[in-house]
Order: structure tokens, then C-alpha cells, then sequence
């Protein structure tokens, strides 16, 4: 009974919770490394391009709240989820269209890109605030719990309670559906071949009749589609708001550079790594602790390897030793 | 062309001594209030409250022989030092107030007073900022708050919660002056009356996941989890963490987790929560809701400080018969505190009239101003506890 106590402590605070947020990490990782792997540069704009993308979907939730129209026990936010990512590829179509073609035509080095994209990201910032302001957006309806921890304790008569948000249920789910898509797309059909192409060699693949144009477009359309989902997963799990997009951008990053820049697989194994080692090592274990021992051996202090006040800076150390142990990450992407 | 140059020049001079010569009665206070960032769902009604007490002194026309009061507003931010410096900065250099209603955060409240304030021997009132260090800075005589100091309000709240039968809480506390003070002095309060707080943790604002938080919190357990944050930022997602993951069903509220937010963002789940802020059941309190009516809330956090903030530097500079700094800021404890006549809200002319007469006065105000020690709100406090969603008194400490 303890033991199955402990566990359920443990999937309650640190599993459920890590696996939730390492799932939208890894989405919001996924379009990072696709942006550096295909057009070579590091997309400062993309928090923001999440951001923008959640928003549209958020109008269009209002909309559809105001018409009655639901998803029952999901949250309506999935029936405006194709807008959103319609509006966002929009608009990271026309940036593509109006900023970076123009370095792409001049073959700017990579470095001119990072600073155009920091542009782009206060442009975005400021347009998603202009919009929809500043204030938190909650815009989750439906079914609140998949299993509530009082439920939960009804059905097994355990002392610990276990819950299960509607909202990290549909994370874990809808990322991998993405993800099981985005790799059918890049490895089995053409347009996804040709990307590939285009990444390892861009000349080469030139050479071959590859049109860059209709790769930068397709590469630019999953990115917002991925930033979308990503955003509106992460929105209806916590709460949308702009400057807490604008923050998500540094374990957005580390996640896709401890998995490896430019390697798909690498951003969503760096996405788990990052959420489980924010939540890991911060956690005081007492409370397993005090399950799994005997009385004689329970623990008096917390059993807390860092107080969670340094939770970020477990992060960059785990990214520092990858870079410096292991420069390409953990799946060998591109090194710069 | 060149006496054409001339002439407008000239004009342009007369016409500017005409424009001081109609302004040299007039004064201007600043209004340096975070109406950007954490706590900008509260800040719209306590510049309210201030700019009410400022308009009540125009209309008497009593204040040094009739001058006209003037806000001149200006976002502090509550938590960007650098921009509530460079405003603070802009107000004197630019906009020559004569005195500061603000600022609200703790932190940037200390960042202007040494910076700003000190150097340009400004006087400021604080309706809101109750950092203990803010006791002990250095202020040459030029800082006052209507609010009290955490080290008071850390006392309260181990009332409260010993009342309650209480023993064991955990902390969290947001990772600023504020927070990190408050929470320092309610731990020691706690545990001085025989209290265990088995862990103090803090959590980041603007953050994007506090699942790590609430699993500690969660682990080192207790009856009640205290937060010590802002209602507009970390301190909701923390309590909705905490909610979603069964950690804790009640919470206890400090000041800056009391605000309409609480009500909107959680209603009825948080009920039996409790909680304290700053407020008293002094007959000023209900006058100056009266006197607000349906203009703003008047309940809303730190609107009444701020109206009684306004108050005070109006009335010491009619005390001191001069709007410099440097004369009236002896004034503001004699206008504060007994003896003298009690003047409520809603009487500020009558005040300025006794001043002007020479007599004295013990401005109560809406929040029973007594102001003690460095110049801070000796700490009145309204106990509330959340009941069927919505915030309702249960006490005045």
C-alpha cells in the first residue's frame, strides 16, 4: 500500500506534471530545430510566432463560445486550433515574404538572420499585445479533470490522490499524433524528401531540380502549425499570456540545443529532458521518501537536492555540459 | 527677416512668463504607480483615490492660498527599477512636482527614494509599499508610508492562522523585496509562537511551468499553504497548480493576493482561504466610501492609502505654508498624528482651514492614519476569509 502510495505522490507532482510540459517543450522544439536544420538560422521570433498563433485561436474560441458552438467535453480551442494555425501561417508566410527573403536572396550569414529574427520577435510581441493585451487569457472550457484527485481516491482508497487535467491528457496525445505526422511527412513523401535534401546540401539539392522556394514554404507552414499547437496546448494547460510566451523562448532553445540543432528527434528527447530535470532535481522527496522507508530510517529535513529557486539554472548546466562534452547534442544535429 | 526673428522671440518670452506667472500657484504631485506590470489590475483605483483627495484640495482653494493641485501620472512598473527611476527622473526634471504619491512595489519604491528622491530632496509617500527594509533605508526625513511595514503584517497573519488552529504551513513567496521580506517576517513571527513552517520556497513571476514548486511545496506539506505573491501574476498559477494537483484546498492571502483576480481566477474553490490587507473599520473608512460612491471601488486594494497619502503631502505643505520639500516634510507627522482635531475624508478643506488658522490637526483619514517610528502606518488590518467564491471581512486587527 505505501509502495503504491509513493508512486501515485510521484506521478501526481513530478511525472504527469514533466511529461505535460515536456511534450509542448518538445513541440515548441521541433519548430526551432526544423527552422535551423532547413534555412540555417536560429528563430529568435518563435515564442513569439506561438504566441500569435495561440492568439488567433483564442478570438476564434470567443467567436465560437459566443455561438454555442463546443466540443463537449473538450475544450473548444481544438475546433479553432486549423484557424489559428491558418492565421499564423499567414503571417510567418508574409515575414518570410517581406524580411527573410530578402537576406536569403543576399546569402546573409546566419548570424544577420538571428538579428533580423530578434526584429521579428518584438514586431510580434508588440502586435500580439496591441491585439489581445497584456492581461492572462483563459479560454479552457470543457471537462476540467480526466481523474480528479478526489475521484481518484474514491476508486483506490489510497491515501495520495492522482489528477489528470483533460488539458495534459490532449498534450501528450496531440504531440504525438504531430510528431508521428511530422516524421511520416519528412521520411515517406516527396516534398518531405526534398526538405531533407535541401538541409544536408543545399547546392546539391538545387542541382537536383529541388524548387528552395516551395521548400522554404512548406518548412515556414509545419513551423507555424507546430508553434501553434505548441502555444495552444501550453495555453489551455497553464494560461495565455504574451510576456510569459516571450520567457518560454530560453527552454525552448536549450531544449532543442541539448537535443541536438537541426534533429527532430533530438528537440523532443531535449524537450522531456529539459521538463524532467526542472522538476527532478527541485523536488523534495520526503514524501516518497517517508512511504518507501522504514520509520526507523524516515527522513527529518526534505530530501531536496536544490532548493526550486534554481530550478532554471539546472537547465543551462545540463545544456553547458552537453555543449561542452557533446557540442552537437545528445542526437548529433548540426553543430554551427 | 531678422527683426521678424526677433520679434517672435520676444513674443515668445512674454508669452512664456505670462503662462509661469498663471502657474505659480499651482501644484504638482507625482503620481508614480505601476500601471504596467504585476499588480496593474489594483493600481487604476489607487491613483483614483489620490487624484480624488487632489481634486477635493482644488475645489476648497484653501492650500496656500488657493493654489490648484495637479496629478502628473507616471508608470513605476512595480518591478523594472530602471524604468521607475527614469520615470521619477522625467516628474521632477521635466514635469518640477513638488512632491511623490508612490511609489507602490517595494523595490522600486526604495529604488526611487535613493536615487531619485534623496538626490532631489523630494518627498514621497508610499500608499502600498511594506517592505521591513524600507524602515531602515536611509531617507533623510523624506519618506513616509500609509502603509504598514510586512514586520506588522507578519505578526497579523500568525494571529489569524493560530486563531484558526493552525500549527504547520508551508511558504512560497515571490522572488522580490516584497515577497522574500514578508515572507522572512511572518517565519519568524510563526515560528516565535510555536508555529512550524516546513518549507520556504520561492517561485519566479512570469514564469511558464510551477509544477516544480508545487511538488516540493507539495512534499514538505502542511495545513495550509501561504502565498505571498501577486493575484496578476505568479502567485495564481502557483494556487492553480496547487488546486489541479490536490497539494492544498485552503490558502492564506497576504496583501498582494487580494484583489478581484482572486475571486475571478478561483471563486468557490478556494473557499475557507483566508487571508489579511491593509484596512480598518474606522468611521473614515466608510466615509470614504460614501465619498467615492460609484466613481471607482473604493474597497479595492490601497485606494484608500492612496487617497490618504495624497492627503498628507497636501496637508503639510499647508502646514509647513510652503509646497519645498525641505520645509514641509518636517511637517508630516505633526499633520499624522494627535493632537489636534480629527480630520476624516471628505474634510480635507476643513483641515487646511484649522492649518491656516495655526491650529493643529491628527489627520485619521480612511485608513486611521498614525503614522510611528520612521514615518510608516502603524497597521490596521482587514481579516477575510473566501466564502462561497467571494471575499468577505471577517475582522478589523
Amino acid at each position: 500500500m505505501d509502495f503504491l502510495n509513493a508512486i501515485v505522490a510521484l506521478s501526481n507532482f513530478v511525472l504527469v506534471p514533466a511529461i505535460a510540459y515536456g511534450s509542448q517543450l518538445a513541440l515548441g522544439a521541433l519548430g526551432v530545430t526544423l527552422i535551423y536544420g532547413i534555412l540555417r538560422f536560429s528563430n529568435f521570433a518563435h515564442g513569439d510566432t506561438m504566441a500569435f498563433g495561440t492568439m488567433v485561436t483564442i478570438l476564434f474560441t470567443w467567436w465560437f463560445q459566443s455561438m454555442r458552438i463546443s466540443a463537449g467535453p473538450l475544450p473548444t480551442a481544438l475546433l479553432a486550433l486549423p484557424f489559428g494555425i491558418a492565421g499564423c501561417a499567414l503571417l510567418v508566410l508574409f515575414t518570410d515574404r517581406a524580411v527573410y527573403k530578402f537576406y536569403r536572396a543576399q546569402k546573409a550569414k546566419p548570424v544577420i538572420f538571428v538579428i533580423v529574427s530578434l526584429g521579428v520577435m518584438f514586431i510580434m510581441n508588440g502586435l500580439v499585445r496591441f491585439i489581445i493585451g497584456v492581461d492572462d487569457q483563459r479560454f479552457a472550457d470543457g471537462e476540467r479533470f480526466i481523474i480528479s484527485v478526489r475521484t481518484f481516491k474514491e476508486m483506490t482508497g489510497l491515501d495520495e490522490g492522482l489528477a489528470i487535467k483533460t488539458t495534459q491528457g490532449i498534450t501528450v496525445v496531440t504531440a504525438v499524433i504531430v510528431v508521428a505526422l511530422l516524421f511520416y511527412f519528412l521520411n515517406r513523401t516527396r516534398t518531405g524528401k526534398s526538405m531533407r535534401a535541401y538541409s544536408d546540401n543545399e547546392d546539391l539539392a538545387l542541382l537536383s531540380g529541388i524548387n528552395p522556394e516551395r521548400v522554404v514554404m512548406v518548412t515556414w507552414l509545419i513551423v507555424a502549425a507546430l508553434a501553434t499547437i505548441a502555444g495552444v496546448l501550453y495555453g489551455l494547460d497553464k494560461s495565455f499570456k504574451p510576456f510569459v510566451y516571450f520567457q518560454l523562448l530560453l527552454p525552448i532553445f536549450a531544449a532543442a540545443i541539448v537535443g541536438g540543432l537541426g534533429n527532430p528527434l533530438g528537440a523532443i528527447a531535449g524537450g522531456f529532458t529539459i521538463a524532467f530535470s526542472e522538476v527532478t532535481i527541485t523536488y523534495a522527496w520526503k514524501k516518497v521518501a517517508v512511504y518507501l522507508l522504514p520509520e526507523s530510517l524516515e527522513p527529518s529535513g526534505l530530501v531536496q537536492l536544490l532548493s526550486t529557486d534554481y530550478k532554471f539554472a539546472v537547465s543551462f548546466v545540463i545544456l553547458l555540459i552537453v555543449l561542452l562534452i557533446k557540442p552537437t547534442g545528445l542526437f548529433a544535429g548540426k553543430s554551427v | 527677416m531678422k527683426k521678424m526673428l526677433m520679434a517672435s522671440a520676444a513674443t515668445a518670452l512674454i508669452a512664456g512668463t505670462a503662462y509661469a506667472d498663471s502657474h505659480a500657484n499651482e501644484v504638482k504631485l507625482g503620481v508614480i504607480l505601476g500601471f504596467t506590470g504585476p499588480i496593474e489590475s489594483l493600481t487604476p483605483t489607487m491613483a483614483d483615490g489620490a487624484e480624488l483627495a487632489m481634486k477635493e484640495v482644488t475645489e476648497s482653494g484653501l492650500l496656500l492660498d488657493g493654489a490648484t493641485v495637479t496629478p502628473v501620472r507616471a508608470d513605476g512598473t512595480c518591478v523594472d527599477a530602471g524604468a521607475a527611476v527614469a520615470a521619477a527622473e522625467r516628474l521632477i526634471t521635466a514635469d518640477k512636482i513638488d512632491g511623490i504619491m508612490g511609489s507602490d512595489c517595494s523595490g522600486v519604491t526604495g529604488a526611487i527614494l535613493s536615487n531619485v528622491a534623496l538626490a532631489n530632496g523630494i518627498v514621497m509617500i508610499s500608499p502600498s509599499a511594506t517592505s521591513p527594509g524600507l524602515s531602515v533605508a536611509e531617507d533623510n526625513g523624506l519618506f513616509f508610508r500609509t502603509a504598514p511595514s510586512d514586520a506588522r503584517q507578519g505578526e497579523v497573519m500568525t494571529q489569524v492562522l493560530m486563531e484558526e488552529g493552525i500549527k504547520e504551513v508551508a511558504l512560497t513567496y515571490t522572488n522580490n523585496d516584497y515577497g522574500k521580506g514578508l515572507a522572512d517576517s511572518f517565519q519568524a513571527a510563526f515560528e516565535a509562537a510555536g508555529g512550524t513552517v516546513t518549507i520556504s520556497a520561492a517561485h519566479e513571476d512570469g514564469k511558464a511551468d510551477y509544477s516544480a514548486e508545487i511538488g516540493a511545496l507539495a512534499s514538505a506539506g502542511g495545513e495550509r499553504l501561504v502565498v505571498a505573491g501577486y493575484v496578476d501574476q505568479g502567485g495564481s498559477g502557483i494556487v492553480r497548480a496547487a488546486l489541479d494537483t490536490g497539494a492544498f484546498d485552503t490558502f492564506h492571502f497576504p496583501d498582494g493576493m487580494i484583489g478581484n483576480r482572486l475571486e475571478e481566477n478561483f471563486g468557490n474553490e478556494i473557499d475557507g482561504s483566508t487571508g489579511q490587507i491593509p484596512g480598518t473599520d474606522s468611521e473614515g473608512a466608510a466615509l470614504f466610501v460614501d465619498m467615492v460612491g460609484d466613481a471607482f471601488d473604493a474597497t479595492s486594494s490601497f485606494a484608500p492609502e492612496s487617497y490618504d497619502a495624497a492627503a498628507l503631502l497636501m496637508l503639510a505643505m499647508q502646514a509647513a505654508g510652503s509646497k519645498d520639500s525641505a520645509d514641509y516634510k518636517l511637517k508630516v507627522m505633526d499633520v499624522a498624528n494627535a493632537p489636534g482635531t480629527q480630520i476624516f475624508p471628505g474634510e480635507l478643506g476643513k483641515g487646511l482651514q484649522i492649518l491656516k488658522d495655526g491650529g493643529e490637526i491628527d489627520y485619521v483619514g480612511a485608513t486611521a492614519v498614525e503614522l510611528i517610528g520612521p514615518g510608516e502606518s502603524a497597521g490596521n488590518y482587514r481579516q477575510i476569509v473566501i466564502e462561497d467564491g467571494k471575499i468577505t471581512t471577517v475582522q478589523f486587527r
